[in-house]
This record gives C-alpha cells, structure tokens and sequence, in this order.
C-alpha cells in the first residue's frame, strides 16, 4: 500500500496514499476544485489551467489535476488572484469560441458554460480572435463543429489511446493548432469507426452526433408514413438519470409510453431481436464448435467495433460472427415480416431505431443493409436526441403511466436486456448455448465471471454436452477498442486460444455508448450495466430461447435459426477498409 | 612539424560559406601558389573571428593584423603587398581598437578560449591547446568527486534559468538506473542567439570533452546533443569531431581503461522554440510532438526514454573542461559572487559592432555594448536593449549600468536569458518591437495549453491594435493582465515568460504607447 501523506486543503486536514493528485485529495477534503480539460476517466493533460491552486511557500501556481500532493503540503484553493486568474482564463477561452448557447446541443449541460457563469465572466472583456472555420458534417453518425473545440484534448485521449482509433488527431500549433482529422481531410474521409466516444467527452459541443431529429419529426408528422420504433437495451437504463428518477432502475413502461405520445405507430423493442442474435449467433457457435469451424467466434453486434475489425483487423473477419445487429436485424424483419403480417406497403413504412450508439447510424447506412429490398433502418436517434423530442414535445415523462410493447416484435427475456452492458451478449449466448448443447437450463444463470468493468475479462467453463462429451469453453470480453485491439493481437499471434469472444467498442458497452448523455464517465456506465442485470433478474423469462415472439418468428416467417431464410435476412458480410480513409476496399467474407 | 612565416586564419561560419568564403580561399590559396609562397604561408580554416557584418575576414598571425570585407578582387593585393612585400593593405584592416576588444590572449575567455585560433576540423589542433587533458583527469577520479568541484565551482545553466548545474547533476548522479542520459540542448530558439552555433562551429571538440566529463559525472553512457537542423555547418563539425574522437579511444567502450562507456549521437531538431524547454525536447527527441511534459517527474527522475536524464546547454557545459583542470576555485575567480565564471553575448542591433563576446559575469550592459559592441551606430543616442532574447527584458537608459549576472538582473525583474543583446537607438519603436516579439510567441506556443495558445492570440490582437492605432488606452493595463495570467498559468515557460518583455516594454516606455494610441 502506499504511504500515507497529510496535507491541508483550504486549512482542512486530509490524508492520501502517495501519488494523489491535488485534485483528488480535495475531493475528499470535501472541496470542488473547478476544471474544464479534466475529466476522471482520462489522463490528466493540464491543458486548460482553470484547476490551478497556490501552495504555501511556492511561487506561482499548480494545476492541481496533475500535481501530486506531497507531506504536509499546505493548498489554496482560492484566493483573490486565483479567481481572477480563472476568470481571465476563461474570458481568453471564449474568446476564441462560438458563442451560441441557445441553440447548442450542449446548452446547460456546457462545462465552459457553466464556469463562465460561475465566475461571473464578461465575455466582453477580451477582443474576439475566433476565426471561423467550417463545420465537418459529412460523417453519417459525428458532426465536428471547430469552431465551438476549447483544445482541451480529451477527444484526442479517448480517440487516440483508449480506442486507438486515431481518427482525431492536432494540426498545426499554437493558436493555430486545431484538432481535426488526418491531413485535415474530414470525418468521412477518416479512420472514424463512429464510437462517438469524442462526443461524450467533449465539454463543449464541439462534437456531436449527426442529428435525425428533423427526419424523424417529419416522419411522425407525415399521415402517409407508418413509422414504427424500437429501443436498444441500453437505453431504458439511462432514462432514469436524464428525466430526474432513480438512475438505478430501468426505465421501460414509461419509455413505450412517451414513444406512442410521441406519435409513433407502433412501438416494439430491440431486446426482442436481441434474443433473435442469441438464437442466430449461438446456432453459429454450436456449429462452429460441431464442425471444426473458425474460432474463436467474435461477435458482431458492435457497429463500431466492425468498422475498427475491417480497419484493422480484416485477415480476422471470418472470425466474425455473420449475424447483424439487432437493429439491422429488426430493421430487416419489420419491412419483412412485420409489413407481411400486417398488410403494409414496406415502402410507406419508416423505422426508426432508439439507440445509445452513433456508429448505429453509419450502420442504417451501409449499403448492404438493404436486405429487406429498403434501407432496412430509416432513421437512428441516440439517446440523446430520444430525451429532446420528449421534451420538445412536452410530455411530461416521469409521470407518465407504464405501458407495454406491441405485439409481434415487442417481448424480450433477461437475455435480450443483459445486452446493453458488456459481457451480456455472451452471457446470454452461454445461457442458450448451454441449454441446446445439455438439454437443460444452466443452474445458476448469473456468470459473474463476465460481468463487470474490467477492461478484459475472461473465463473457462466445462459444458457437458450431449454430443461431444464434456466441452471446454474458454471465453473473452472486451470492452473498449483499445482492449479489442490487445485481444485481436493475442488472437492473431495465436498467444490466446479462445472459443467465443465479445467485443463492444465502447467501453462499459453500449451503456457507455457514444449517443448516450454528454460527460458519461466510468461510474455512470458501471451504474447502468448493474440496474441492466437487476432487470434480468426480475425478468419471468431470462434466457432467449424462452421468447415466444421469436419462436413465433420462426415458426411463422424464418423457419429456423441460420436457415436459408434467416440468413439472406439476418446476416451479412464483411469489407477490408482502408486506414486512412476508412473506406471499403474488398469483401473479404461473402454472403451464404 | 612544419614552420611557416606567416598563417591566415580564414573564419568560416554559416554566414561567411554564404557569402562565398570558399571561393575567396580557393583564389588566395592559387595566388599564394603562384608567387611559390605555399611552403612559406600557411592557410587556415577556423571558427568565426567573432565579429559581424564585416563580409569575409581573415586574421594574419604573427603580424595579428584582421583584413575584413575582402572581395575575390582583394586577392591579388593582398598577396603581392603583404605576403610578397611586407607590406599591410591598409583599406582593408579592421580598426585596431576593435581588434583591440577581441584580446584573444584575454585570459578570461573560457568557452571561446580556441574559437577563430584553431582549425575546428582537427583533433590535433585540439590537442595542442591542452584538449582533453581535463578528460584524461576525469577518468582518474570518482564521478561524485567531479560532481562536487562543479558544485564548488559555482557553474550556473547558461540556457536562461540559471539552475546550478552541479546542483542539477546532483539529482541524478546517485540514481541507480540501467541507463541515463546526458542531452546536450544545442536548439538555441531564442531570437538573436547564435553563441551555441559559434561555439559548436568554432571549438567543437571542447563542447565533446564537457559532454564526456558530465556524462561521466552523472553517469550517463548515452549522450545526445539536440540540435536545431538548420545548423549545418555544426552538425557536420560535431559529426566528424565524434569520429576522431572515437579513433582515438576518447569515447567508445572501456574508455581508457577505466571500464567507462560513453557514446556520443546527434539528434536534429526541427527547430521549434519550445523544443528548447527541456521536456519538450525530450518529447521531440522521442519522435513525438514537442509539447511539454508535466513535472514532477522532473527529467533528472524521469526523462528521455523514461530514464534519468540530464539535460545542459551547450555553454554550460562547454565551461566543464576548464574548471576540472583548473579547480573550481579558479572558475570562482571569474564572474560575481553566487554567479560564478563567464558568459558568453551575442550583441546586436544598432551597434558598430554586432558580433560575439565572452566577459565575466557582472559586467555591466554599458561595457559590453560601448565595449565590445562598438557604441552605437551612426552617433544616435541609446534607447533600449532587449536583454535575453525574445523572453527578455527592455532594458532602458536609466538600467545601462546595471550589473549582468543571475542574481542582479532578477532585482529588476529581467533576466539573462540566453545571452542575446539587441540595441535600439532613439528612432526605434518599441511598439513595433513588441508587436514582433509577441508575434514570434503567437507562432512559436506549441498549443497545448489554452493560457498560452489563447493567450498570445489575445495579446497580438491587441498589440497589433495599437500598432494600427486603434488601441485604447486601457488596452495597455489588460495587456499587463493578460501576461501577468499567462506567467501564473501557463504549463511552461514559453508562455510564462512572455510578462517580461510585455511589462518592460509598457512600463518602461507606456509614453511611447500612448503616443500611438493618441494618434
């Protein structure tokens, strides 16, 4: 353990391990100290300088973010010069930033908005030295807006070391220096795989998603469209924060409910083609394990993460699972299936999805997503976007009465919602692996060994199966894309040998997706993924091969899982994408 | 050895190449060939003579006479007059009261001691001044010990700080590493500063034996001289001094015997100002962007490679020979109290004489610009010096006779800085010097913190206001403000430096200001 110090903070007492920073250590002396680049997940860059405090018996100031405190240390948190010095800091910044309150995506909830405020900042008394420069909205899921960027760098860390993507990058220096893409060429023409990881740890609003909002207003207003919605896992367990309720518990009967007051037509959900994926991806893994297929398995329900593999990775791409997401899943079934049953044109049908994700967004666009002979999904809306059309529309959320999903495509298990943390995907492929290899239910359906925020985690269990006798599965989870990459390299080196592995891009997984609320941090993704498993436990049915929806899916429309129908709907193939560009050079797997 | 009746030393530096030095040795050398006075004059290239903007310059010895301005036309003259005839050619001749300034036999001069007396080109040259004397003694003794005299002697960071190097040393030396490094700052940013690039040009084996010393001082078997890539001239100097060097088993493996390994390499720098900060460099020597690094760690700690590493000026470390073969008692000799030894200028601006001069510690700016700068120009009046560099200080008439050393300076909130001397005359305008200075730091932030980044944007709008005359007279205080901030937050010291020479220039001279801003 290391050394304890005592310090004051502001004349309070504290004591830390050697090697807290000033920050941290004020904190538990109970004081705030303001920052603007910091943010608790990353490394501390100190770039900003509005963290700094005095120390007794030392010239100048230290950023407290990054500078460790030391024995008997004496910290001044605030004085005269320190406000003033805050002030000036901040009067510089906006300076050189646009001004646009009102309408920004991040209006209220602005670290810089915020501070300028709380500092009592007179914008007025810097000359303005912004020059403007023009919007990067090319991108299918991110829009950079330069000329809103403060440089805090926080982008920079998450893009470049915890997802080693490196689609963000700085040009030029100085007051010149500017964060952009590679060779400044833009967000469409860059290694982006759309995790908007940037977006959620921006402070300003800098970086955000590229808006359906309009779209689908248009839809829902349109007498002629029939618009129908479904909700990713992840969402129901953020609403909660974002509409003033227990961030603890899932929200899903009022979230239905403000989605037909919304005006939606019919109101399904995504964990039911969740539970749809297991039935696909577990088939896949069986008769991988059966045949001497390839493996490990990985799985495919990331849009980011697929990118990232066809980027980086592409000589693992057979590894991938065939299966489409559940969105596009969904997507493809509702202008099918759905449009079949119900007697409705697929071309007056509009499907918009609710997700925690902006890669979602690339994804609805690929354009082999077309399947159902229509862009299977019309419209992604983030969470984000999904808080302010409710209220936008003025419906009043939190008192809003508990309804259920339509029938058809609206069930779902435990299974299906364990999908929006990390490690639920496989928990729930293990849950009905294990029933169609043994022939019975798992004992004790909770495998702790794959839950929780550990970047990568693994885990081995013996299925004594019917068939093969007694089966080693040693499984891997991945969250993160840098994590993914560690694994990926394991996988190719051949240091690891494993039978199924999952990987989401964002790390918490789709709980910390990138269209989830502005300054998630680790905490926060942590916090949803426990209220995700809560609900799986209260759930009646918690694997997927319980869904009666999905049976009736298959008994009515798909036969069976991968059968010939079920993969020209529910399946797809892969690209090598070239990393400077992003763009799809060659299949490098093919359609069956 | 073969003695000759006369030898001309031919300064060769990057401005003198420019000017077609080359060409002019080349048509001395046939035209000495031609009268058959080859064996009898002996023809010698060196570092530069040390003084500017007086075109080629060749110094004659024994006669000690310095031709300045020679054209290729001059050739022909000089030979059949001087070497033929015995004869100056008096039109030529560098005024002997300037020469007079430039006392090469001046005991004084430590780190220039060989500069424009030996060809830098030959080891051998070296080695006849006493060269790497100090080095052989070094290896006899324990590296604490050397450590210790340094110490003693008092030697101070000529990079601009000032930080006591045995001080610095200090940190490093007892930490048991697997490898540290010795860097050798040879970036030398700082506008109007070329006394790196003279000395490297002029003596680089003297700045090879200091590096041997120190690294073998803290320890460090690695040791890099960063070096700014426009310097062509001293990379290619230093390159080949490395290879005598290595052939005659100064550096290399088990160095004499001692069981000491030291090997020397080259890092070239692109030349960004705030790769002279010294986590900056480090960064850059890595490969990566040149953005500061936090510290703690300190490089001593944590540096290059994540290695205690030292990092020293080329003139810090330049002063190390002479003071382990002398003692530091005698280096104590030199300078002031508490800032011990010699400092070496480069003087510029509106004066007779821009060039290069090595004093003592403490002598006053009046000295050295009347001195050896020649006075001012033209017979007008001094207005101000910007003393340090572009993160120096304005120093006005009332501060000539101000003492120049580390301790003094900071009583008037200026500092050294790296040596750099430019005099303006009454006609100057300071507005106009600011606005150039600030906009030097505008380029030059590297960007990553906002302070500094946003900073120098905000001061160059308003400078450039009260260049345009449409400044206000508030405008003046808020730039004071503006830089006061900047000093206090800023993560290093580009940005933080910036104050001196705003507040110097605005407080010394707010009439000057005001003026504009009345217009």
């Amino acid at each position: 353990m290391a050394k304890q110090l005592k310090l004051w903070i502001d004349n309070v007492e504290v004591e830390v391990p050697a090697g807290t920073s000033i920050l941290d250590a004020a904190k538990k002396a109970g004081k705030y100290i303001p920052t603007l680049c910091y943010h608790e997940d990353l490394r501390a860059t100190a770039n900003c300088g509005i963290c700094v405090v005095e120390i007794e018996g030392q010239n100048g100031t230290k950023r407290a973010c990054s500078t460790a405190v030391w024995e008997g240390m004496k910290v001044r948190t605030n004085s005269k010069k320190l406000r003033e010095l805050r002030r000036t800091l901040l009067e510089m910044i906006l300076a050189d930033h646009e001004v646009e309150c009102p309408t920004c995506e991040q209006n209220n909830r602005c670290q810089l908005q915020d501070l300028a405020y709380l500092f009592g900042v007179d914008e007025k008394n810097m000359p303005k030295v912004r020059k403007p420069q023009p919007v990067d909205d090319d991108s299918f899921a991110i829009v950079r807006d330069p000329n809103k960027c403060i440089s805090c760098g926080r982008c920079l860390i998450v893009c470049q070391e915890v997802q080693t993507v490196h689609a963000l990058t700085i040009d030029g220096r100085g007051f010149e220096g500017k964060i952009t893409t590679p060779f400044d060429k833009g967000m469409l023409d860059s290694p982006c795989v759309n995790c908007g990881q940037c977006t959620v740890y921006c402070p300003v609003g800098a970086l955000k998603e590229k808006s359906h909002v309009e779209q689908v207003w248009d839809a829902l207003l349109d007498d002629e469209k029939y618009v129908v919605v479904q909700e990713a896992p992840a969402i129901r367990a953020t609403l909660g924060e974002e509409f003033g309720m227990d961030p603890e518990k899932v929200t899903v009967g009022k979230m239905y409910a403000a989605l037909r007051r919304l005006g939606f037509d019919r109101v399904f959900d995504t964990n039911f083609s969740a539970d749809l994926t297991i039935m696909e991806e577990g088939t896949e893994l069986i008769t991988r394990l059966k045949e001497g297929g390839k493996l490990p398995l990985i799985t495919s329900c990331s849009p980011g993460w697929i990118k990232f593999m066809e980027t980086y990775f592409p000589d693992l791409a057979e590894n991938v699972s065939t299966c489409k997401s559940p969105q596009q899943m969904f997507g493809t079934l509702v202008k099918t299936y759905f449009a079949d049953k119900e007697y409705l044109n697929p071309a007056k049908i509009c499907s918009v999805s609710i997700m925690p994700c902006t890669a979602k967004k690339f994804e609805a666009n690929r354009p082999e997503m077309r399947d159902s002979g229509f862009q299977d999904v019309d419209y992604v809306l983030t969470t984000r976007e999904f808080v302010r059309m409710v209220n936008e529309a003025g419906i009043d959320f939190k008192n809003l009465p508990e309804e259920k999903a339509d029938d058809l495509m609206g069930q779902y298990t435990g299974a299906g919602t364990i999908f929006g943390a990390t490690g639920g995907v496989m928990e729930a492929a293990i849950r009905t692996a294990y029933y169609v290899l043994v022939g019975k239910e798992l004992d004790n359906l909770d495998i702790q060994a794959v839950r929780g925020i550990t970047g990568i985690k693994e885990a081995s269990l013996t299925v004594p199966t019917k068939e093969l006798g007694d089966v080693e599965l040693n499984v891997c989870v991945a969250h993160g894309l840098g994590n993914a990459r560690k694994v990926m390299e394991w996988i190719q080196s051949g240091e690891k040998n494993y039978h199924f592995v999952e990987i989401m891009a964002c790390p918490g997984g789709c709980v910390g997706g990138g269209g989830q609320p502005y300054g998630s941090s680790i905490a926060d993704r942590a916090r949803r993924g426990l209220s995700l498993y809560k609900e799986d436990k209260d759930l009646p049915a918690r694997c997927s091969h319980q869904n009666e929806d999905v049976m009736k899916c298959y008994r009515d429309f798909l036969d069976a899982p991968n059968s010939e129908k079920a993969h020209k709907l529910l399946h797809t193939y892969y690209f090598e994408r070239n990393a400077m560009s992003g763009e799809a050079t060659k299949e490098v797997t093919h359609k069956h | 050895m073969k003695f000759y009746r006369s030898h001309i030393l031919i300064g060769i530096d990057d401005e003198s190449l420019k000017a077609g030095v080359k060409r002019i040795e080349n048509a001395l050398r046939n035209e000495l060939e031609k009268y058959e006075l080859a064996d009898e004059i002996n023809i010698m290239e060196t570092g530069a003579l040390g003084y500017f903007g007086t075109g080629i310059s060749m110094l004659v010895y024994p006669e000690q006479i310095t031709y300045v301005n020679i054209s290729e036309e001059d050739i022909k003259e000089i030979v059949q007059e001087h070497f033929l005839k015995g004869r100056v050619v008096n039109r030529l001749v560098l005024e002997e009261k300037i020469t007079g300034m430039y006392d090469y036999n001046y005991k004084g001069r430590i780190v220039l001691s060989n500069s424009g007396l030996i060809d830098p080109e030959d080891i051998d040259e070296y080695l006849g001044t006493g060269g790497y004397e100090a080095w052989e003694k070094a290896l006899a003794i324990n590296p604490s010990e050397i450590v210790e005299i340094v110490k003693k002697s008092g030697l101070r960071g000529r990079g601009g700080a000032g930080f006591p190097t045995g001080l610095k040393w200090s940190f490093t030396a007892p930490l048991e590493a697997d490898q540290k490094y010795l860097v050798i700052n040879a970036d030398e940013g700082e506008p109007g500063t070329f006394k790196d690039r003279l000395i490297m040009e002029g003596d680089p084996h003297k700045l090879l034996e200091g590096i041997m010393i120190s690294a073998y001082a803290i320890g460090a078997t690695k040791a890099y001289i960063y070096i700014r890539g426009e310097y062509k001239l001293c990379i290619s100097r230093l390159k080949k001094a490395i290879e005598q060097a290595k052939k005659y088993g100064l550096i290399g493996e088990n160095i004499f015997g001692s069981g000491f390994d030291l090997d020397i390499k080259i890092k070239i720098g692109a030349g960004a100002y705030v790769c002279g900060e010294e986590t900056a460099l480090i960064e850059s020597m890595e490969g990566n962007r040149g953005t500061p690094r936090a510290k703690p760690p300190f490089p001593g700690v944590e540096g290059a490679w994540k290695k205690p590493t030292v990092v020293n000026n080329v003139e810090t470390i330049t002063n190390v020979p002479a003071i382990l073969q002398n003692g530091a008692d005698w280096y104590l000799h030199f300078g002031v109290e508490n800032c011990s030894g010699t400092k070496v200028y480069t003087v510029m601006g509106d004066v007779k004489l821009p060039g290069l001069c090595e004093v003592d510690m403490g002598t006053t700016l009046r000295t050295i610009i009347n001195q050896y700068g020649g006075g001012v120009k033209e017979g007008k009046k001094f207005k101000a010096a910007l003393v340090g560099g572009a993160a120096g200080v304005f120093l006005p008439n009332k501060l000539l006779d101000v003492k120049m050393d580390y301790n003094n300076l900071k009583e008037y909130s200026a500092v050294l800085g790296s040596g750099a001397i430019l005099v303006m005359n009454e006609t100057a305008d300071i507005i106009d010097m600011l606005w150039s200075v600030i906009r030097f730091f505008r380029h030059e932030s590297c960007g990553k913190c906002s302070p500094c980044a946003n900073g120098n944007e905000v001061l160059f709008k308003l400078i450039d206001n009260i260049r345009k005359g449409e400044g206000k007279k508030e405008d003046l205080d808020k730039m004071i403000h503006i830089a006061e901030m900047m000093n206090l937050s800023c993560f290093c010291a580009l940005g933080q430096s910036l104050l001196m020479p705003v507040k110097s220039a605005i407080d010394n001279f707010r009439d000057d200001f005001l003026e504009k801003i009345k217009k």
